[in-house]
């Protein structure tokens, strides 16, 4: 178990009086508090370390142990009655041979472990910690509200995903993150969605964008275009002497508003006027006529 | 009114070990609605994360309900500029590609 500076984590020095520690507990507290940094593991880890050296440091005889033994200070009894033995045992000439210090120390590890049990030293409620996943879904996916679910440590989680879903926006569970610390409620689920789009619609907050290609004839005398949508095909009249790049708006045929259920953004539609290539001797003739006409 | 989705506030009080006074006070204070069927005070069960927060950030860390006010609005513009943030990174997105 690596050594924790109990000290060094409030930003105190080793001479700080019970008011100097209480004062850097609430400062630091109140910075890393995992209410006040909401999605910030690092925050909650910090808030963690925050808390234990609080509950040793305040507490003058835990305090007065650490300042002793360090990362051992928990078994400072045992070490103390260990080092009378010691003494005694030296003083009897035992042939049982000498520990050194560091010996001792080993033992004890080997004895209590690192990760020895913390018992009932602490009594605050710590809620568990917050998970992270992430989850991919295809833009069409998102397109409808429906239940999802997944499997999160061996349990299934059931919830519902929003139509209208942004990419990275993150989706908490309450509840069903880590597990609470000594009746602290559990840690919530946090899952950021990665939206992929693989359609030929562009997405742009909530109006979805598409560019669709125009036969000369059709934009220059007017007609009808199949145009595919979300949720089918619709037919739009195109107007003659229609300009290439020329916007036109289905309202209402874009992507879902997120959380307002049957609300939805707009269908931005761009020509892209195709030339004719490839000309026969009898089309070159009549563009020819065509340009003298214009030539006039 | 039906009392289906609401919680009693005088159990939210045993479970969180508060007086009912706080209630009231977060009640005053703007940060929680209370609503009264036949004569017994209700949250409702969608509030009771924000409770939750309340009490931790008032016993916790010791701050007054106009200083959680002031939290939970700084919180809530938090929240708001994330998600301009994911809005504008998906917009950029849009022109990048």
């Amino acid at each position: 178990m690596a050594f924790i500076d109990y000290y060094k984590i409030l930003e105190i020095d080793k001479s700080a009086t019970v008011d100097d520690i209480k004062k850097a507990y609430r400062k630091m507290a109140r910075k890393y508090h995992p209410d006040l940094n909401p999605n910030d593991n690092v925050a909650v880890a910090k808030f963690k370390e925050i808390n234990e050296a609080n509950e040793v440091l305040s507490n003058p005889e835990n305090r007065k142990k650490y300042d002793k033994y360090g990362k051992d200070w928990k078994h400072a009894d045992e070490l103390d009655k260990q080092k009378e033995q010691q003494q005694y045992n030296r003083s009897q000439q035992s042939n049982y041979g000498n520990a050194s210090e560091n010996d001792y120390s080993d033992f004890f590890e080997s004895m209590f472990g690192g990760g020895a049990s913390r018992g009932n030293r602490s009594q605050v409620k710590y809620k568990g910690q917050d998970l992270n996943a992430e989850l991919k879904l295809n833009i069409r996916d998102v397109y409808t509200t429906h239940k999802h679910t997944i499997i999160i440590n061996g349990k299934n989680v059931r919830f519902t995903i929003p139509a209208g879903l942004k990419n990275e926006q993150v989706l908490r569970i309450i509840g069903h993150g880590g597990e609470g610390m000594n009746g602290g409620p559990n840690g919530d689920l946090l899952i950021k969605f990665i939206i992929e789009n693989n359609t030929k619609f562009k997405l742009d907050n909530d109006n979805l964008h598409v560019t669709i290609d125009l036969d000369l004839y059709k934009a220059m005398l007017g007609g009808t275009v199949n145009v595919d949508t979300f949720d089918g095909n619709v037919t739009l009249k195109v107007k003659p002497e229609t300009q290439n790049g020329t916007k036109v708006k289905l309202k209402g045929k874009g992507f879902p508003v997120y959380k307002k259920e049957g609300t939805f953004g707009d269908l931005l539609i761009t020509y892209n006027i195709i030339l004719p290539t490839n000309l026969t001797e009898k089309e070159r003739a009549l563009f020819t006529e065509l340009s003298k006409l214009r030539a006039i | 009114m039906s009392t289906k989705n609401f919680i009693p506030l005088n159990e939210l009080c045993s479970h969180y070990q508060v007086e009912m006074s706080f209630f009231s006070e977060l009640h005053d204070n703007g940060l929680i609605e209370v609503i009264t069927i036949k004569k017994t005070l209700y949250i409702h069960q969608d509030k009771i994360t924000d409770v939750e927060k309340i009490v931790r950030l008032h016993n916790e860390l010791e701050i007054n309900l106009a200083g959680i006010d002031a939290i939970f609005q700084l919180l809530q513009k938090l929240n708001e500029k994330e998600n301009e943030l994911i809005q504008l990174k998906n917009k950029l997105h849009f022109y990048q590609h």
